[in-house]
């Protein structure tokens, strides 16, 4: 079609497509339904809400402030309408390139309209899931009662878990280094240790990490041998994941060491610096900024891993809530050592991105 | 007797030789040039005096001494031969200065102070003073190769190997670094240099080795082999080189 305009060529793109009405007014049902339902949602929840004291008032305030904030949702919608309406004005008017823009921005904000409804749909959905039954999921996974009954034993517990976590990595950062390097010990005389170091880490790679701390915490002191049986079940659990973990960060390491390029290894030799001189200046410490965000996700599975101890009764945090969750027949308290575990990984990762972002910016600045 | 003395040296990648019988003799003071086409083992040939390829037969004696073979001790060899590289090589992730100062302080035993008062006076002659704290990045390719030149010089090297230390710079940052070849060539520092820079090589060269396939195939004063060449090779590739506007 031939924009209205006297004798004007039409550009390409300028072709009206049946479609970019279609899309806004899309987004405008979209939005109209997301709102109803999330409204519907909010009513839902405050039907649930106690009858009176703190959590009628917050859950009175959340419903609102949900109602509320799903009328944002009207503004692309109302944007991709209004923009869409311009873009046919000026395809009257034979303004192709205004015509484009405008038809590019009722896309983007039809698109923008129905990906927030798809995001606030689901949130609203996951309330429903919690009301559901009665709230029975709610009470299951969330009962207040229960997360204040059992929070502090739990958190206390939780101790453990962190000591364990720490003592483990710091083992880890250490020994998975010492393995790395046996696995790329050079030369003849290096290929028996190299040969070692790779079965150690084929073996622990492959067993899970709970049967290692199996058969360690219940095997060793089976196994009468001198200062290992005697240990307890902290530092066995710390012995095992050690073990599992120190397989997995030497195979971090190596890629790391292995990604630097040989002609540092070459100008650092070609100085008269040792091999040994070479890795300890020149390669190690380069390898080690290349794998630290790698490194920090072993360091979150060793974290998590943790929980696993409880299979050698090791009183840690999952082990305590278990305790509660049993006698009481409610999983709160499982669910506080899950937001105990999310709340110590997050800051590990900002403090790790902000600290390769100070890195590099001191590594590349001009001057 | 001959400082740098190589003797009919093989070398081979597996199965595919690059050098096939090198005899080359490096006079005190002296400044050797290797020109010649790209894989024709100059490279090679300067990693091999630095140790840092194998060889496979021949001979590389330095001072009288053989420097090659089993049981070389390439980290006391590496201390009287320097090396720079095409691409700097620089340790990114060390300042200037600590760039300059690691094999001075590591190799040689230097005390830090010693060490950095040394590095600074160098980086002054090659007139970076200023960026002694800088990292290799921020820094642009001449200054890095002079930083690069500045790293070899800090362990006083009797021989200075350079390969190629012009090609991966801009071609107005190149002269900033053929002006510190060309004053260590005139303070008498012997260097033996692969480059694609000819009027250079014609400038401060005492000698100019043209290498062809594996071995040097003509040798002579720099005036002989790019005005009288006697081998037709070595005519077809100064042609090359001159039509391509680089002579």
């Amino acid at each position: 079609m031939t924009p209205a305009g006297g004798g004007s060529a039409s550009p390409a793109g300028a072709q009206t497509s049946p479609g970019t009405t279609g899309l806004a007014s899309l987004a405008v049902l979209t939005v109209a339904a997301t709102v109803i339902f999330i409204i519907w949602t909010a009513t839902q929840l405050y039907d649930n809400a106690p009858p009176s004291g703190l959590g009628h008032w917050v859950l009175l305030a959340v419903s609102v402030a949900g109602a509320a904030a799903s009328v944002a949702l009207l503004r692309p919608a109302a944007a991709a309408v209004s923009d869409g309406r311009t873009a046919r004005q000026m395809q009257v008017a034979g303004d192709a390139v205004g015509f484009r823009v405008h038809r590019a921005r009722s896309r983007n904000s039809a698109l923008v309209a129905m990906g927030s409804c798809l995001a606030a749909a689901v949130v609203a959905l996951f309330v429903l899931f919690l009301l559901a039954n009665n709230r029975a999921v709610q009470q299951t996974f969330f009962a207040p009662d229960m997360v204040s009954r059992s929070w502090l034993e739990v958190t206390k517990a939780f101790g453990t878990n962190l000591f364990i976590a720490v003592v483990g990595e710091v083992i880890v950062l250490a020994w998975g280094l010492v393995v790395a390097l046996a696995r790329l010990a050079p030369g003849p005389a290096g290929r028996p240790i190299a040969f070692l170091a790779t079965a150690y880490i084929d073996a622990f790679r492959a067993v899970p990490a709970i049967i290692v701390i199996y058969l360690v915490g219940f095997g060793l002191p089976l196994a009468g041998v001198p200062v290992l049986s005697a240990m307890s079940p902290t530092w066995a659990a710390i012995f095992a994941l050690a073990l599992v973990y120190g397989a997995y960060v030497a195979e971090v390491y190596r890629a790391g060491i292995q990604s630097i390029h040989p002609s540092q290894m070459a100008a650092a030799r070609s100085l008269g610096l040792s091999y040994s001189a070479t890795m300890q200046s020149v390669i190690v410490p380069q390898a080690i900024r290349r794998v630290v965000p790698p490194l920090l996700n072993d360091f979150i599975g060793l974290q998590k891993d943790t929980s696993l101890v409880t299979v050698i009764g090791t009183v840690d945090a999952f082990t305590q809530a278990k305790i509660y969750s049993s006698n009481y027949f409610n999983l709160s308290s499982v669910t506080v050592v899950a937001a105990l575990f999310i709340v110590i990984t997050i800051p590990q990762t900002r403090f790790v991105d902000r600290m390769l972002a100070r890195d590099q910016s001191r590594m590349q600045a001009r001057g | 007797m001959p400082f740098l003395e190589i003797r009919s040296l093989h070398k081979s990648y597996g199965q595919v030789p690059v050098l096939k019988g090198i005899d080359l003799t490096v006079e005190q003071h002296q400044v050797i040039c290797l020109i010649g086409a790209s894989g024709c083992g100059k490279s090679t040939l300067l990693r091999c005096v630095n140790a840092l390829e194998p060889i496979n037969s021949g001979e590389i004696r330095l001072d009288g001494e053989v420097v090659s073979g089993e049981g070389t001790d390439v980290n006391r060899l590496r201390r009287d031969v320097g090396i720079v590289f095409q691409a700097f090589n620089l340790f990114p992730h060390m300042t200037v200065l600590d760039n300059i100062t690691l094999a001075p302080r590591r190799v040689r035993g230097l005390d830090r102070s010693e060490a950095e008062r040394r590095g600074r006076e160098l980086l002054a002659r090659v007139g970076l003073d200023g960026k002694a704290s800088s990292y290799p990045d921020g820094l642009s390719g001449g200054q890095q190769q002079r930083v690069a030149i500045v790293r070899a010089l800090a362990m006083n090297p009797r021989v200075l190997l350079l390969d190629e230390i012009t090609s991966a710079l801009d071609p107005e940052l190149v002269a900033e670094v053929l002006d510190i070849v060309r004053e260590l060539a005139a303070e008498g520092l012997t260097m033996l240099l692969a480059t694609h820079e000819m009027s250079f090589a014609r400038e401060v060269a005492h000698q100019v080795c043209f290498l062809h396939d594996g071995v040097i195939l003509e040798q002579g004063p720099p005036e002989q082999i790019f005005g009288a060449p006697t081998q037709e090779r070595t005519r077809a590739f100064l042609r090359r080189i001159i039509e391509a506007g680089r002579l």
